[in-house]
């Protein structure tokens, strides 16, 4: 059903030279302490991690849940901050999709997705034969995402360990691992100009709407980069 | 207690089900898209424009308690990371244990 020679090729870009375990560690560790502080008890905060596995909805959700958000409330603003899943998603899949592979894994498999799998993903698919990619793929993703929720756990239990300074330590770990890696990824001027120009748009629309900015800053950017590049 | 305990089940689904619904449907739209479609160029450089979109946000508007630290030292400690990646030929480690270890020193002062 999964070929587990793909599946496992996968699971071990954990130990790779680009490994995300140790950025992903750091901040699940971080989220771990913090939804501890705000009143979740164990099993809460592992089945957070393990249906949410996305950094920053889990961020927002702490965030809302603290001034008491209503549920539609955290609803829009997770789906805010996360509907960058979705042209993830678009831009993974069609290279993942083979026609000899059951739709169910891609269905399932779609909840890996997240920042560090999937830049994992797009600088190795070319090395996987396409009818393989997919359970490459969820090697990947399982591997990540096991890794997020047992640092939730270690989060969670040295929480009393952790005091502020050091939090904000770990809290700097993502944004410098997903920017090094966003730098080596720089590999066509499309790309690059994607990057750059969303970078800088990114936080500009922060002033207009900080709920929207993320949004309307990569579309704008990814657009004006795409278009750059095809017709120049 | 179990009010809350409840709540908090219920804030983990609603957020989880925001979170699932993007990638979801990320996936029926992949089934009509062709790797070597223009549409799917275009959404390449949409993703990873949003990815930098969100990633400079998290270090100049960030969430949490990386708030408490001044900008000026992210903002250094960003770029010191980047140089330190392009010099040691892409190494990862160094950069995200060094930029660690610093923030909570210089936020120490």
């Amino acid at each position: 059903m999964i070929n587990s020679k793909y599946f496992f090729r996968g699971f071990k870009s954990l130990k790779s030279l680009d490994s995300p375990a140790l950025a992903l560690g750091a901040s699940f560790i971080a989220i771990g302490a913090l939804l501890k502080n705000i009143g979740f008890n164990l099993e809460q905060s592992i089945f957070s991690t393990f249906l949410t596995y996305a950094l920053p909805g889990s961020l927002i959700m702490a965030e809302s849940f603290i001034v008491g958000a209503s549920l539609i409330n955290i609803f829009l603003a997770v789906w805010l901050v996360n509907a960058r899943l979705y042209p993830m998603t678009v831009s993974l899949m069609p290279l993942l999709l083979h026609k000899s592979q059951p739709r169910w894994k891609y269905y399932l498999s779609c909840h890996f997705i997240a920042v560090s799998a999937w830049l994992i993903m797009k600088s190795n698919y070319q090395k996987i034969e396409k009818r393989h990619r997919i359970d490459f793929w969820m090697g990947i993703g399982t591997g990540t995402w096991l890794t997020a929720i047992i640092s939730t756990i270690i989060g969670f239990l040295a929480s009393d360990y952790l005091n502020k300074d050091m939090m904000i330590g770990l809290a700097i770990v993502n944004p410098v691992y997903f920017t090094c890696m966003m730098v080596g990824a720089m590999k066509t001027i499309q790309i690059s100009l994607s990057i750059i120009l969303g970078a800088i748009l990114g936080p500009s629309f922060f002033f207009l709407s900080p709920e929207w900015s993320i949004l309307y800053g990569g579309i704008l950017a990814g657009s004006l980069a795409y278009f750059v590049g095809e017709f120049k | 207690m179990n009010e809350i305990s409840n709540n908090i089940i219920l804030v983990i689904l609603v957020t989880s089900f925001a979170t699932y619904l993007s990638r979801f449907l990320g996936v029926i739209s992949s089934e009509k898209i062709k790797e070597t479609s223009k549409i799917f160029k275009w959404f390449n450089c949409i993703a990873y424009a949003t990815l930098a979109a969100l990633i400079a946000r998290m270090i100049i508007f960030p969430a949490g308690v990386l708030s408490e630290s001044a900008i000026l030292y992210r903002l250094a400690i960003i770029i010191a990371a980047i140089l330190l990646f392009l010099i040691t030929k892409r190494n990862l480690v160094y950069p995200t244990v060094l930029s660690a270890i610093v923030l909570a020193l210089l936020n120490n002062y």
